[in-house]
């Protein structure tokens, strides 16, 4: 019998926080067994937040996951490790300098040759029992499963019926029983006297565990869109493949094109014909689409665009997050033309953001873009089922069936607004005419120097009004209510959250201003919140501070204390919490 | 409604675009289509003019994006007659990424090219289907490539519908928009068309081009091969036409039919819990 590692009782602990990370090969199951692992806490009652690294092969290379689970919404990973699930050396080479004084390393007693003295190591014959029970060697993910699951003593029926639920029937009475075995050895090694956690109730379960993709596809299927056209680039590619695999029960038209120019123009082309239309896209493809963002632009159709950011230039880092592309975003095409620029800080937001977003592009015709990263886009939340009672679904002046206007119909009527009731071809006694060359009211190709001023006025004038609408979606959120001021947008709101939370048990209160509009930008909401700050610390995942230029753009302000990475790799919480510390002192 | 509109049109005296223009709007008519439900697409290049002219739902787009824009516009409201003009330089230079795809997928389109072999609105450059040898502002010493043979390209990609016209024969021109408008699949029309300013090929053609006769047209050997005949006769007509199951058949529900309020997606939340 093995030397029985002593895990602390969770029960203990003033509150659960667990950090689980499972690293293995590409192809060894790494994600998958990070996915079940969260869904068994989620369904346990507890909450989550599962983010995963992995390099663009499909074989070999090295992925982990981590799966932080929580007795509270969480909203990021962290550092230090509590469980370590090593299907292969390399997991242990790689992260047992993370392993807190608590943390426990599961390894297969077969493969592991390490040197592991100073860890406190779970062997768990992995292969061993993977064999007996007849399943493929890719399978000894679920045994190790099962054996964190039994130190985290979570409840083997509910894991057994998350893997029932994510595996096909023949494939998942097979890893049922593997995850059994390593569930069982685990507690048969008496380990579990010492161990932990506290299964809650399950009756009431009203979270849902989703990522940023997810929950972006979720809210355009809400939104009503009916045509999704996207060529295949990661970190946006999940989005193709959720609404690819509900197109049917949805009745959508879901089609992956010839490339990004195809796909948008193919999106421009639906939303023109009365579809709302969206398309998703890295930095790469939306660098395609921008001759087509123009065209939506001056054509006033309305479309939306997921852009996921990746590190860049050119290919970059493919499978890792940054927030590089927002100078880009705000300035893609050639001309002069409003756009709106959305970027969401988390799953929930996502979700409604995406809703508003084709609101926003129909009620004044123009393209919206909704602005993440891998990590929002890839990473896990555990939230709350949306609240359905707040969407509202507005379409803005569509003129369907028939057209009874006094005068012939004018696609691009001059109005106080700059919009322009928006009909589709098929209603009668309406020719709907759009054009890319700068056209008059009816859509006729003009040069006629009063006629080219008043239409770039009528397109310009909706901004005011865009302002205004967004002004009630709330464009800046704060949180917190300290006089130091923390300012981002996009994903890293996550790991300030929970720094915010850990530097506040230490006394240290601050604030968090995130941006969620970025175009119009809500330059004067900004400014009084500045106004009220002490110190104020700038964060991005990127080299140049971008949403720093555009404080100095709008507010000339420059933010001096500034915490940027650029490695490819998401904050966490510590990170912002030593640079808060190092900016009092 | 009268199919033509009342701008000034500002092709060249002689242009082959005008017989492309009216040959389509008499076809439009004999097929009795109302504009309403018509939807004509152009590029960029001289004959991304025509939506101008033309009284019916239209979309002057960006270069070379003629066939995927007209493939967004069938797929969400099949009910749609959509028809996309471009010219040699849209559709097989910049913008021929999409046309073996477009044809593969068997869209219900109708793609006529103004095919003059060079670009006339940049001033006279060289074209993928200029002759080899072919002097223009960008090649003075003489294009050094083989042109494309877009009629081949379009059947070896899969098109249901490959025609071949000639902006000097209206009457028969317009015979080929109407069936390639009532074919059912993706259909390409490719018109030889003059340009008098930069390639006048009247002449040329007029001495070769001559109309299909006993051709079966649901023979792919047979098109093929009528495909590559060039030099002292041109063939002109259907090269190739044939049912085929078509990609918006699949659509249900037009999607700009579909209810956008109170979908349900709480039956989706199985799969995120």
């Amino acid at each position: 019998m093995q030397r029985i590692p002593y895990i602390e009782p969770l029960r203990l602990m003033p509150s659960i926080d667990i950090n689980v990370v499972v690293g293995g090969e590409a192809g060894a199951g790494v994600l998958v067994a990070g996915t079940v692992l969260a869904k068994t806490c989620v369904r346990s009652g507890l909450y989550t937040y599962v983010m995963n690294e992995y390099p663009s092969i499909i074989r070999g290379g090295h992925v982990w996951c981590s799966v932080r689970i929580c007795d509270r919404k969480v909203y990021s990973q962290k550092y230090s490790i509590d469980i370590l699930i090593a299907l292969n050396e390399e997991t242990i080479e790689r992260h047992h300098d993370r392993l807190n004084e608590r943390g426990v390393v599961i390894v297969d007693e077969e493969t592991s040759r390490l040197p592991l003295n100073d860890l406190r190591v779970l062997k768990v014959p992995l292969t061993k029992i993977t064999r007996e029970v007849g399943g493929q060697q890719v399978m000894r993910n679920s045994v190790a499963v099962g054996a964190a699951a039994a130190l985290l003593n979570l409840d083997i029926q509910v894991l057994s019926q998350v893997i029932l639920d994510t595996f096909r029937k023949e494939i998942a009475k097979i890893n049922v029983e593997l995850a059994r075995k390593g569930y069982e050895y685990v507690k048969n090694s008496g380990i579990s006297q010492t161990s932990l956690i506290i299964s809650r109730s399950q009756s009431s379960n009203k979270t849902l565990i989703l990522t940023g993709n997810d929950a972006i596809a979720l809210g355009a299927i809400k939104a009503g869109m009916t045509f999704y056209a996207a060529y295949p680039m990661t970190p946006a590619s999940p989005i193709l493949h959720f609404l690819a695999t509900f197109q049917k029960e949805y009745d959508i038209v879901v089609l992956q094109p010839e490339s990004e120019i195809a796909a948008i123009n193919m999106v421009i082309g639906a939303a023109y014909a009365g579809a709302r239309a969206m398309t998703a896209t890295s930095g790469g493809g939306f660098s395609l689409m921008t001759e087509a963002l123009g065209q939506a632009a001056m054509t006033e159709v309305p479309v939306v665009i997921v852009v996921a950011q990746r590190p860049g230039p050119s290919t970059g880092l493919p499978t890792y997050t940054a927030q590089g592309d927002l100078m880009f975003v705000l300035h893609a095409s050639q001309g002069e033309f409003p756009r709106v620029v959305i970027a969401p800080g988390d799953v929930d937001e996502a979700f409604y953001l995406t809703i508003e977003a084709f609101n926003i592009a129909e009620k004044f015709q123009v393209p919206v873009i909704i602005l993440t990263d891998k990590h929002l886009a890839e990473s896990c939340m555990t939230t709350e089922e949306f609240d359905e009672s707040k969407i509202k679904i507005d379409r803005g002046e569509l003129i369907v069936g028939e057209y009874r206007g006094d005068e012939p119909y004018k696609r691009y009527k001059i109005t106080e607004t700059g919009v322009s009731p928006r009909a589709i071809p098929g209603t009668r006694n309406a020719i709907v005419k759009a054009n890319t060359s700068e056209h008059d009211e009816y859509g006729f190709g003009t040069t006629v120097p009063s006629k080219v001023k008043a239409m770039v006025d009528k397109r310009f004038r909706k901004m005011k009004y865009i302002e205004e609408y967004i002004y009630g979606l709330e464009p800046i959120k704060t949180y917190g209510d300290g006089d130091i001021l923390l300012i981002t947008w996009g994903s890293p709101k996550g790991a300030i959250l929970e720094a915010m939370r850990d530097l506040n048990k230490e006394g240290i209160k601050t604030k968090l201003a995130q941006i969620v509009f970025l175009e119009p930008f809500p330059a004067e909401t900004l400014k009084n919140i500045l106004q009220e700050a002490s110190k104020v610390i700038l964060i991005e995942n990127n080299k140049t501070a971008i949403l720093n230029m555009l404080l100095n753009q709008y507010l000339h302000v420059d933010v001096k204390e500034k915490l940027l990475k650029y490695d490819g790799r998401p904050f966490y919480p510590h990170e912002i919490s030593e640079k808060v510390k190092s900016v009092i002192e | 409604m009268k199919l033509q509109t009342q701008v000034k049109k500002v092709w060249c005296p002689g242009c082959g675009n005008y017989a492309i223009l009216t040959a389509f709007t008499a076809a439009i008519e004999e097929l009795g289509i109302e504009p309403e439900k018509l939807v004509v697409i152009s590029g960029i290049g001289c004959h991304g003019r025509i939506t101008d002219y033309l009284n019916v739902n239209t979309f002057h787009t960006i270069h070379g994006r003629v066939i995927p824009l007209a493939t967004g516009i069938k797929l969400a409201n099949p009910e749609l007659t959509v028809v996309g003009f471009s010219g040699d330089g849209d559709a097989y230079a910049i913008g021929l990424g999409h046309l073996p795809h477009a044809a593969r997928r068997n869209i219900d389109i109708t793609v006529i090219i103004h095919n003059n072999q060079v670009f006339g609105l940049t001033t006279g450059q060289y074209t993928p289907t200029s002759p080899k040898g072919f002097k223009s502002r960008s090649t003075p010493y003489g294009s050094l490539e083989e042109p494309l043979n877009p009629l081949l390209l379009a059947l070896a990609s899969g098109a249901t519908f490959v025609a071949r016209g000639f902006a000097g024969d209206i009457t028969h021109l317009k015979m080929l928009i109407k069936e390639a408008i009532k074919h059912r699949g993706f259909a390409l029309i490719d018109v030889l068309q003059p340009c008098v300013t930069y390639y006048n090929t009247y002449q040329y053609y007029r001495e070769r081009v001559y109309k299909l006769q006993n051709h079966n047209p649901t023979d792919l050997r047979q098109a093929i091969e009528k495909a590559l005949e060039w030099g002292d006769k041109i063939p002109i007509g259907i090269l190739y036409k044939i049912e085929k199951e078509t990609l918006d058949q699949h659509v249900k529900t037009p999607p700009v039919y579909k209810p956008v309020s109170n979908i349900n997606i709480k039956k989706l939340y199985k799969w995120l819990k």
